[in-house]
């Protein structure tokens, strides 16, 4: 997919008014392409429409990976490899095998849900992270409208719609 | 903003009509005849299976498993009853306000406990020497061959100030103690929580936040030690450091999971709207953590004496998986209340839905009942238990009179405390 460069940049100053916002702004067909925040609000992902994230499905791949992965190694190791007599226990001591069993599912489970996280939001570390605006590290929030993506509206009617939903600024951006 | 809360009638009472009382008594007189059924059987059955096996123990008597089942439905339901006044104290502590709603549902459960203390106390009396070996005053005397130095060495605690053998003063005195000031906190948090509803203001909030720390501090010390006194000194010689986390832990678990149903139940009927599945999913929620620290403890527990194999520790799990009537119910018990809602629930779409929930809890109101006729029949009873007609009758009648007690102390006030200082709060919670 090319790369869309040309944005215009609605800046609220309030989380109240941004959510309020979002939603008029959707009402009115002009289509968000994503809204940036210094901290994280409550709500914003379910006015924006956005799906329930996948992750969880991942964790818990990750974690049965981890389980399996544990369990296999230690009875691979522990009965057929290198068997020992420890405690008087079995060679295959499933109860001894939990703790490590349990451990390993949750570290990849934690490990797996970070590295898909970091992928699916193309989160690599020779990234060029596109700023929209600086303040969005600091006070303000800015919802960004691709107008490729909204080619049935002109661009002074968006920006009237920003406008009037709330937007102390609204301006263009462009990128290279 | 505006007051969304007072949208709701805060004013509407649980009816505990005849058709709701008609199907619990169904259920009680149901239980009743599997009990009576099961004693029946049991008095006639008891002659043919002396298998004369038991080289130093004594006749088996059908009572004696009639008594280990009025302990098993004692210990579990007094558990649940504590419970929902324990998290109903949690609540204020934490100064939750998302329970909000459902705040009279955990404290109605308390409404119980006078009722466990009567039967909790005739049953020692009339049971003592069937449920508890310790109760023996041979034990203590050192010229008697059945003298146990082991046993007498931990006499004080339950006989003292007086002789070890004689009259349990100290195990009295506690079971009291405790029923007392549980039922004192219950009653304290109750009036409370209803001089809200007509006072109005935050200082009855104050005030039931002292008390909850309050009873917390005593609940700490109290259940792990009642847990020591009713279910551990069963097993007279063997010991758990963590035995009375372990109690807790399943008593929360069975605790939360009629909180849930309750909640459910009564939305189903068309109570509490403002209870909506943000709420449920906090509930659920608790469900599914505390069935894991369930598990925890029980592996904790096991995990140590299995790998330490110590003679005088594993004795009491060698009771248990080597015999052929109880090993098979750990596998339950495990199945039950770990795998079952730890799978089940651990989406979050089956947390915020009843349907699933309610299976769930129904389930593991079972599994824990379970995991306490493990703890009491293996030391009572021996390869005389097991899982019959007397088990299920007593846990219905149990069960339903329990019910009968908690709906009806449900329907004495407002189902929501009106005047409750986080109600706006819980209405807007949102996860």
């Amino acid at each position: 997919m090319e790369r869309d460069t040309h944005f215009i940049l609605g800046v609220y100053e309030d989380e109240d008014v941004l959510l309020h916002a979002v939603k008029d702004v959707r009402t009115s067909g002009v289509k968000i392409h994503e809204v940036y925040s210094p901290y994280p609000v409550h709500g914003l992902e379910h006015a924006l429409g956005y799906k329930r994230s996948r992750l969880p499905i991942a964790a818990f791949l990750f974690g049965l990976l981890g389980t399996t992965l544990a369990l296999t190694m230690q009875l691979y190791m522990m009965k057929f490899d290198w068997p020992m007599i420890i405690g008087g226990k079995d060679f295959a001591a499933i109860p001894d095998f939990i703790p490590v069993s349990f451990e390993l599912t949750v570290l990849l489970a934690a490990f797996g849900m970070v590295g898909v996280f970091m992928i699916s939001s193309d989160l690599k570390p020779w990234a060029q992270p596109r700023i929209f605006d600086l303040r969005i590290t600091d006070d303000k929030h800015v919802m960004a409208i691709d107008i490729a993506n909204n080619s049935t509206l002109e661009v002074e009617k968006i920006k009237e719609i920003l406008k009037s939903s709330g937007a102390t600024e609204v301006n263009n951006k462009s990128f290279e | 903003m505006a007051h969304d809360a007072q949208h709701y009638n805060l004013d509407q009472k649980f009816d505990f009509n005849a058709g709701i009382k008609k199907s619990i008594m169904t259920v009680l007189i149901i239980g009743a005849a599997l009990l009576a059924i099961g004693i029946v059987m049991a008095m006639l059955g008891g002659g043919h299976h002396e298998e004369g096996g038991e080289a130093a123990g004594h006749a088996f008597h059908w009572y004696e498993r009639l008594y280990a089942n009025l302990w098993i439905n004692n210990v579990y339901f007094t558990g649940i009853a504590i419970i929902g006044v324990f998290f109903f104290a949690i609540q204020y502590a934490a100064q939750a306000g998302w329970s909000t709603p459902i705040l009279r549902v955990m404290l109605s459960l308390g409404s119980w406990l006078p009722y466990a203390a009567v039967l909790m106390i005739v049953t020692f009396f009339i049971a003592n020497h069937d449920i508890f070996h310790w109760t023996h005053s041979y034990l203590f005397d050192k010229n008697s061959p059945e003298y146990d130095s082991i046993i007498d060495g931990k006499g004080a605690f339950f006989y003292w100030p007086m002789e070890k053998g004689s009259f349990p003063v100290f195990y009295i005195l506690r079971m009291v103690l405790f029923f007392g000031f549980w039922v004192f906190f219950f009653n304290k948090l109750k009036s409370f929580s209803y001089a809200e509803d007509i006072q109005g203001g935050t200082g009855y909030w104050y005030k039931m936040r002292s008390w909850s720390a309050y009873f917390l501090i005593f609940f700490a010390v109290s259940s792990s030690v009642s847990a020591w006194d009713w279910v551990m000194s069963i097993d007279t010689h063997w010991f758990s450091t963590l035995f009375g986390w372990y109690v807790f832990s399943s008593w929360f678990v069975a605790g939360l999971s009629a909180i849930t149903l309750i909640t459910i139940f009564l939305k189903g009927k068309g109570y509490l709207e403002m209870v909506n599945e943000n709420h449920i999913h906090d509930l659920g929620k608790f469900v599914f953590g505390f069935s894991i620290f369930w598990t925890y403890l029980w592996f904790s527990q096991f995990l140590l004496i299995y790998y330490a194999n110590i003679p005088e520790e594993t004795v009491y799990f060698i009771e248990r998986l080597s015999s052929d009537v109880y090993g098979s119910f750990i596998f339950v018990n495990i199945g039950m209340n770990f795998f079952l809602p730890f799978l089940v629930l651990m989406t979050r779409d089956a947390k915020r839905h009843g349907v699933f929930l309610k299976l769930v809890c129904t389930l593991l109101l079972v599994g824990h009942w379970v995991d306490f006729f493990l703890m009491v029949q293996p030391g009572t009873l021996g390869h005389n238990g097991g899982i019959g007609l007397m088990e299920v009758g007593m846990f219905l009648v149990f069960g339903s009179a329990a019910a009968m007690v908690v709906l009806g102390g449900l329907a004495k006030g407002n189902l929501i405390p009106k005047n409750h200082p986080m109600l706006e709060e819980s209405y807007h919670h949102h996860i």
